[in-house]
């Protein structure tokens, strides 16, 4: 089948040099290759520092790899110029932690989901509000938090009004780069639940980057572990918590709490 | 004896306009020494504004208006000014959830942690030097002399928390708040500190309130769980009952929400919906009439809008406030 997205040995040095000139290289990505199909969930989990959000800036094509090949559909995203990137940016979109940062607490939400629908010049005005406010109601907000400010939504209507902004160009690939983290866990349920409905009607392909191992297991077809800028292991997500191979997956199973019995089924009483 | 005894606490905070919104309301519980408290609460739940109260930290706009926090045999709401400065990070430390917040940039950490000595009267340096390495070495084992000599930009989050915790520890309090103290850092690495805590509990005999919105966090660490909902005591009790099998509706439907751990299930669930609880937190500016979680409740019946449930004891420490159970 064809993928949607084909890393191939990709490799992001980073120079730390300091005010005299001199430094050593940080290399924040080494070698790594990998790929996703379409509407599938790729997750990515891994510790702090293992290079999980240069991947995520070099896979939305924001920072450029050191060598390697990234290849969306038929181009390679690493080798063409920045005019033919325009046209490959609207197809792949993020989605970051905290969408206090992420959102101008200003615009209102109407303001921030027609915006890059009129960067990207589009469509006319009239198509552009319909565009907006379908994509208001497809993310479970009302209509009539349209002409709200971003500020005074709470921190689920945010994430929800950050997820909708990301597909108001209708993307292919959504990279969400701990996209739940920040939240309650009975809003993290709701914004997932939501990616997952997202996923099946836009027929959409995620990379779901996290440090949620349960959360990674729950929303991925696979689970690609990173450890100091290379993929240790990957599989489907049973394989890869249960019979980890690599260290650095054991440490993350290791992490999971062992005592909580979660309550799955309703307590008759 | 108990280390801390809340009884009847009342915060609330007003707001230019003359509204005034309960924060936390009628939130009584005590903690004895060595003991860990999990507070579970999520955004708005009042848990943060606990944590300020039990210091006297409330921001300005915040009143306590009732109850009473009692700490070493004396009222912390009665004492005066020059009281608070002596029991506020020596007799009960809090920290905070910002490890790179709350350190200063441009100072080593050993130096950090012998300001708290400094501002407690520790004035002998030689005692003071013992003492800094003494409570890094508690949190460092094999690395303590590098630490205190680096800034806190050298250092990783969770080397950065430690240093936080060594502060808190250093004038020997009874007890430590801690406040999402490991909101930031990733698993491996809260699991660390967490045994950080675990271990300061054990050696120090320290009460530990520990604040979080991760229930995960507390399973086999906290010996009691107190679960806040719109600034009332939904449920507190045993780690075992109140997490395993949880008697309010919140408490159940929070911990439902949770992604099933892989390796304990034996069916695999992957990308099913997942259980949720509906409506969202209650504002507690206007607040109705009622149990604060009736609009969102699956069990509510006709009581539940009436009137607040009072507790209803279940067991030996496990209160339920819900008129499931009286009320």
């Amino acid at each position: 089948m064809q993928q949607l997205i084909h890393v191939e040995h990709l490799v992001k040095h980073y120079s730390g040099r300091n005010v005299l000139g001199s430094g050593e290289v940080v290399s924040a990505l080494n070698d790594i290759s990998l790929s996703v199909a379409p509407g599938k969930t790729l997750a990515l989990v891994g510790e702090s520092g293992s290079g999980k959000s240069t991947l995520a800036l070099c896979l939305a094509a924001l920072e450029r790899p050191t060598s390697g090949r990234i290849w969306f559909g038929r181009s390679d995203i690493v080798a063409v110029d920045e005019k033919q990137l325009r046209a490959v940016r609207p197809q792949i979109q993020l989605v970051f932690q905290d969408p206090s940062r992420s959102l101008n607490p200003r615009f209102t939400v109407l303001e921030i989901l027609t915006e890059p629908l009129v960067v990207q010049r589009k469509c006319g005005k009239r198509e552009t509000l319909d565009r907006a406010f379908t994509l208001v109601e497809r993310v479970g907000l009302s209509p009539e938090m349209a002409n709200r400010r971003s500020g005074e939504l709470s921190g689920g209507q945010k994430q929800r009004l950050a997820i909708a902004r990301a597909l108001a160009l209708a993307p292919k690939l959504l990279i969400l780069d701990e996209a739940l983290s920040a939240l309650d866990c009975s809003v993290q349920a709701q914004i997932a639940n939501l990616l997952m409905e997202l996923q099946s009607s836009f027929a959409l392909t995620y990379i779901f980057i996290t440090h949620d191992l349960a959360m990674a297991a729950h929303l991925g077809d696979e689970v690609a572990v990173l450890d100091r800028g290379r993929v240790v292991e990957q599989g489907v997500p049973e394989k890869v918590l249960r019979a980890p191979e690599h260290e650095s997956t054991r440490r993350l199973v290791a992490a999971l709490p062992e005592s909580i019995v979660t309550p799955r089924s309703p307590r008759v009483f | 004896m108990s280390a801390l005894e809340v009884r009847n606490l009342h915060v609330t905070y007003f707001s230019h306009g003359g509204v005034s919104s309960s924060a936390i309301v009628d939130v009584s519980f005590e903690i004895s020494p060595g003991e860990i408290l999990g507070v579970l609460g999520e955004s708005g739940s009042g848990k943060s504004t606990l944590a300020a109260s039990l210091l006297c930290l409330l921001p300005r706009n915040g009143k306590i208006r009732q109850g009473s926090i009692l700490f070493e045999g004396r009222d912390i709401l009665q004492a005066s000014h020059r009281e608070l400065e002596s029991i506020r990070g020596r007799r009960i430390a809090l920290i905070n959830q910002e490890p790179s917040a709350a350190l200063h940039p441009t100072m080593r950490a050993g130096n950090q942690v012998s300001e708290v000595l400094i501002a407690h009267g520790y004035l002998n340096k030689k005692t003071r030097r013992e003492r800094v390495h003494q409570v890094l070495a508690a949190v460092f084992p094999s690395e303590a002399e590098r630490i205190s000599d680096s800034y806190p930009h050298q250092l990783s989050g969770g080397q950065r928390q430690r240093v936080l915790i060594a502060q808190a520890i250093a004038c020997a309090p009874s007890l430590i708040v801690a406040d999402e103290p490991t909101a930031s850092l990733d698993p491996s690495t809260q699991r660390e500190i967490l045994s950080v805590f675990q271990s300061l509990r054990q050696k120090l005999g320290l009460a530990i309130i520990l604040i979080t919105h991760n229930p995960l966090l507390l399973a086999g660490l906290a010996d009691r769980v107190l679960v806040l909902y719109a600034g009332r005591v939904a449920e507190i009790g045993p780690t075992e009952n109140v997490l395993s099998s949880p008697q309010h509706p919140y408490t159940r439907d929070l911990l439902r929400c949770l992604p099933p751990i892989p390796y304990a299930t034996d069916e695999i669930s992957r990308k099913t919906k997942l259980p949720v609880i509906s409506g969202v937190s209650p504002n507690p500016a206007s607040l109705a009439e009622g149990c604060r979680f009736e609009p969102r409740c699956t069990d509510r019946f006709e009581a539940c809008g009436k009137r607040e449930p009072a507790a209803v004891s279940l067991s030996e420490g496990h209160t339920v406030s819900c008129f499931k159970f009286g009320g």
